[in-house]
This record gives structure tokens, sequence and C-alpha cells, in this order.
């Protein structure tokens, strides 16, 4: 069974949602602009917490390319197919001295698909070696079954102990469809049987697999603990499946998943909905604050997020090239109302909750 | 008075009550946010109760917020309708077995 594609990215489509400033004027006007909900700032402001600055850094998160074998509904990359932007292996080269020099306990290499980038295996070969403590390898499972030559990835996963971190938005077939396309829950789920028959996410294994959820619509996670007992009990139970963890994440609202938004005319409820679950306590532990995030063709961002709003480091050191960790940590970090979506209730970050 | 008696904007206004009597308010919400905590029944079932019921008392707030507070707890479509058929069983089932009382009374008034 194959993925099948749907729709096209809004990059593609030459949609104004694919410009970063469109999104942002977007987020910074009607609502925000009148005064009926606070800016991000100002509500941080409230508790002292503005400008918000980085502390140790502990994640190093590298965005391999937005090419991907899905489109999904909610993608805040607006990865698809029909996107070319690909790390090329001069910058995974400059990565890799940075990875090897790095205060940073985590490498989370992200994407897109990023075994689709042409690079994908020798880049984790040279950065296994760095020694680095935890290797996170953000797959979507269906690229494991989606062509051949990617058939066996589990075992170079395990060879390279690497931790794989994968989407999964629900235990049924057609909610993950829904959200991420047509044969996507099916080739997911043979994905992860064959993690599992490697080793992965078994109770006592040292392979780490996790799972991300998020939400199917304009609506938040819930209790990431409760979720977490429901898919371990639903996916054991339908098809044996094991794993360690469940990530509960927050749709920001960026490039498709704004899209969504504002067509279904949900974006104004979706904002106070974030805003009412504003939890300060979320603030101080949200990723950018542990977090830099390098985009494939280089540039330094406080996360994956502001890189898809093209909100480059406010730093002297802006690029690979001139990475500087000391520099780096002396910043204010960049926010705007999407923030929001990193404080809501119990917080959220592509390791799940934070309060 | 607005054209409309109700406002879907109203819903985010719930708290606001306490203001006009607030003793009362924080009591009704300290007992309300109680209610729904883990227990013997899960959140997710207690929920899906409040869900059936708020369509049995035709409550478009009610029906609102458990709509969105069930999906967010990972409910699916079909749980949700069948929650909301059992509602509707039981509205149906009370009004017809109310039958058996006009049954009575046509038993005691006929010869």
């Amino acid at each position: 069974m194959s993925v099948t594609k749907t729709k096209t990215s809004l990059h593609k489509r030459h949609d104004d949602l694919a410009q970063a400033n469109k999104q942002l004027d977007i987020l910074s006007g009607g609502i925000f602009a009148d005064g009926e909900l606070p800016t991000f700032a100002k509500k941080i402001k409230e508790t002292n917490q503005f400008p918000l600055r980085p502390k140790k850094l502990e994640i190093l998160q590298i965005n391999v390319g937005y090419m991907c074998n899905q489109v999904c509904e909610h993608c805040h990359v607006d990865a698809g197919p029909d996107r070319k932007e690909i790390m090329t292996w001069e910058t995974m080269e400059q990565c890799l001295e940075v990875i090897k020099n790095t205060g940073a306990h985590t490498l989370d290499l992200t994407g897109g698909a990023p075994e689709m980038n042409p690079h994908f295996r020798r880049f984790v070969e040279e950065a296994s070696k760095a020694g680095i403590k935890d290797f996170i390898v953000r797959s979507n499972l269906t690229i494991i079954r989606a062509n051949k030559k990617y058939y066996d990835l589990p075992d170079f996963f395990k060879k390279h102990n690497v931790h794989v971190v994968s989407s999964m938005p629900h235990w049924t077939r057609g909610k993950t469809d829904k959200q991420r396309g047509e044969g996507v829950f099916d080739l997911s789920i043979k994905a992860l049987q064959e993690l599992n028959e490697r080793g992965y996410g078994m109770p006592d294994s040292d392979l780490r697999l996790d799972l991300v959820y998020n939400p199917n619509g304009a609506y938040l996670p819930s209790d990431q603990t409760g979720m977490e007992k429901d898919f371990k009990k639903a996916l054991m139970e339908d098809f044996g499946i094991q794993f360690h963890n469940l990530f509960a994440i927050t749709n920001l609202p960026i490039a498709r998943f704004l899209d969504y938004l504002i067509a279904s005319e949900n974006y104004e409820d979706y904002m106070y909905q974030l805003v009412e679950a504003y939890n300060p306590s979320a603030v101080a532990n949200v990723m950018c604050t542990n977090t830099i995030s390098i985009s494939w063709d280089g540039w330094l961002y406080d996360c994956d997020f502001n890189q898809m709003l093209d909100l480059k480091v406010n730093s002297k050191v802006k690029h690979i090239s001139d990475y500087n960790e000391d520099l780096l940590n002396d910043r204010d970090i960049i926010i705007s109302q999407h923030c929001y979506g990193c404080t809501a209730g119990a917080g959220s970050s592509c390791q799940g909750t934070v309060a | 008075m607005a054209n409309t008696y109700y406002d879907p904007a109203d819903l985010r206004k719930f708290g606001k009550i306490t203001e006009w009597s607030e003793e009362l308010g924080t009591k009704f919400f300290d007992y309300y946010g109680k209610v729904f905590e883990e227990g013997a029944l899960t959140a997710r079932e207690k929920a899906l109760i409040a869900l059936a019921v708020a369509h049995t008392e035709q409550c478009p707030y009610c029906i609102d917020a458990y709509t969105k507070d069930t999906l967010q707890r990972g409910v699916t479509k079909e749980q949700m309708m069948e929650a909301i058929h059992v509602g509707a069983a039981i509205k149906s089932g009370a009004t017809l077995v109310h039958g058996t009382m006009m049954m009575n009374k046509v038993n005691k008034l006929e010869m």
C-alpha cells in the first residue's frame, strides 16, 4: 500500500501563506492588533519573563531539508515531495564540526523526512562518532516502507543507536489518515512492528522509540500521561506494538496549520484557546531556552517554528559558518504570538510537555 | 440585547459569573472542577457523560465545550455519537415510560 498524495505544499501552490512575512502579519494583526487578546510579549511581561533568554544549551536540532513523502494537513514546515530545500554535504560538514565541540547533550535531526536527504546516512554515521548522549531522528515511519531503499532503516537506526521519535496522531486508522494522508496508518503500524522486532520500544531496551501525538484539528492536546496510557493500551491490544514515551505536542499556528485554521474559520477561537490556556510556569522551560535550530541552509534559529517564520536568531552569530556557542547563548529570543502554542496548558516542545 | 439569544463568544465569559456573586460562583467552579477530576471514573468517561447530558439538556455552550473536550481526550466520532444515542435513548425512554401512567389512568377511567 502506498500513501495517497492528495495535496501539494503551500509553496508549490504559490499561496500567500508560504511567505513568512504574511504569516507574521496575521499573527500580529486582528485580535492582537486591536488589543482583544494580549500579545505574547505583553503576557510574559506580566510575570517578568521578558525578554526571553536562553539557559544552558542542551539540544541541537538540525533540519536537514523540507522534502517529505507525506503532505500532512497540520505541517508547520509545509513539507512535501515538492519541496527541494535539502541540506548539502558542505553544510553538514559545518554541522559536524559544531557537533564535535558543542556542550549540548542531544542531537535532534528533523525535516521533512530527514531520511530523504541523500547524505542522511553518511551524516548519521559521522555524527554518531561525536559521542552525543542522545541522538534523535524524527522519522515519520511511513518512509521506512515508502521504497525498498529505505527498508533497512530500522537496522541502520539500531546500528547507530539512534533514538527514534515518530509521529502518530492517533491509535485509529481514521483519525491518523485524515491528518497525515490515506494509507499512513497501515504503513506506520508496519514500521512500528519492524522497529519493535529490532528491539526498539521494548520495556527494558536501550533502543528508544517515542511517539509524538498532536491533535487532529483546532483543539489542544489533552494530558500527556493519560494519552500515553490510551495509546499503549490500544496499540498493544490491536497490533502488539510497544513504545517508550508519548510526547503530546500542540499544533502551532504556522504554515499549513495556520492555513487550515483560517480556511475553517477556527483561527480566532484557536488563538483564544491558546491564550486562555497560557501557563506562566511553562515559559521558563520552553524549548527555545535550551535549543538551537539549524536550517537546511545553515541559518540559526531559536526553534524550528521560528525557522519556518524566518525569524533568525537575534545574535551576531546567525549562520553555522560563524557558530559560537557562548555568543549565541547571550541573546534575546525572538517571540511572536505563535509562541502561545508552547506555553498552553502543560506546555509543548519537541520533547513533549514542559510544565 | 443582542439579536440572538445565544452567542458562542459568551462561553468564554462563563467565568465572569463570579463577578456578580463571588462566593457562590467560586463555590460552583470549585465543585465543577472537582467533579471532572480523575476519580473512580476517568476524565474521559466523565467528558463523554457530559457530552451526552449536554445534548439531552440541549445546551449549545455545553455541546461546544464537550465536543472539543472529548476530541482533546482522543475520543472518536463513533464513540461520541454512541454517547449521544445513550442520552437520546434515555430521553425518549423517559417519555415513553410515562405511557404507563397514561395506561393506568385509562384503565382506571374506562369501564
